[in-house]
């Protein structure tokens, strides 16, 4: 009996532990693959704003499951994902978002690549011409 | 070998140092500010969190000068850290209305049972669907919401006791 009790609180302590129940899609794939497909490629380009390096597909933190239902629910409402993405900027500005916009402040951040790129062949232009000559 | 190029790496050396003193001196500011400072209350209706009190709506919110707006949960320490600065404010008269997120009826009647009511109304936001619709990433955060419903200013974290006095005095400034 005593067993059985304590086998019983082991079970009951975690419900009982929860605040509320997790939102309905937090962990429930839409029933639409293509539709679930569109919400799983927005919800990893989405930062989980408790957990700031990770996005919230990879997030367990309760807040993410939140974020992740209101993804599916908007996106099985219809919604196109960059409306979703543009809605959530509006609330939370560009650092919601793991895909940054060509602005001012991103400018080094898009062009540094592509300058040291340009940089590395001009390096190695010279030195292949002098390795010719010697 | 031009002489100038000779100083090049003790150059790029020293303004490597310079960032990271400054980064040291100065340290990023992790907060995560919502963007709706200065822009309307997205619209919300939420049901009443406890029996007895009101829900909350954000037209019910317009047209009855400048409240505080507390975002909060049973579940939060800081929040309870918090309840005798929001206890002061509502004595010194600033109005403050809640939304308890990702909370149960009996948890919030607990909490307020243990550390106090400042709230005249609270909404209940079982899935933090407000909270993400005002930018706000936890709690407690409190937004200042002017008479017509514009979001004046947000503070992160618990309002601390230094803290109350200036937040009276911006609650005066959106009078």
């Amino acid at each position: 009996m005593k067993r059985a009790l304590l086998l019983a609180a082991m079970f009951a302590a975690p419900v009982a532990a929860q605040t509320s129940a997790p939102a309905a899609y937090a962990d429930t794939q839409l029933a639409d693959p293509a539709q679930e497909a569109q919400a799983r490629g927005l919800m990893e380009t989405l930062r989980c704003v408790v957990c700031q390096g990770q996005s919230i597909a990879d997030s367990d933190a309760q807040m993410a499951g939140d974020m992740r239902a209101l993804v599916r629910q908007r996106i099985r409402a219809g919604e196109r994902p960059e409306g979703i993405r543009n809605w959530l900027i509006g609330r939370y500005g560009d650092y919601i978002s793991y895909d940054p916009p060509f602005v001012a402040a991103t400018a080094a951040l898009w062009l540094a690549p592509v300058a040291l790129l340009l940089a590395g062949v001009w390096i190695a232009r010279g030195s292949f011409r002098k390795r010719r000559r010697a | 070998m031009r002489r100038w190029l000779l100083w090049l790496p003790l150059g790029a050396f020293a303004l490597l140092v310079a960032v990271v003193a400054s980064g040291l001196m100065r340290p990023a500011d992790r907060a995560v500010h919502s963007a709706l400072a200065g822009k309307p209350l997205p619209a919300f209706t939420l049901a009443p969190s406890v029996p007895g009190k009101p829900g909350l709506s954000s037209t019910a919110m317009r047209g009855q000068g400048p409240r505080l707006l507390n975002v909060f949960a049973s579940w939060c320490i800081p929040c309870i850290a918090e309840a005798p600065q929001l206890l002061k404010l509502k004595q010194a008269g600033v109005p403050i209305d809640a939304i308890a997120v990702r909370d149960t009826a009996r948890a919030v009647q607990g909490f307020l049972a243990r550390n106090g009511d400042p709230y005249a109304r609270i909404g209940d936001d079982p899935q933090s669907a407000v909270q993400l619709s005002l930018g706000s990433s936890g709690v407690p955060e409190t937004f200042l919401i002017d008479g017509s419903g514009v979001v004046v200013k947000q503070y992160i974290g618990d309002i601390r006791p230094d803290q109350v006095d200036a937040v009276i005095a911006d609650w005066r400034a959106a009078r």
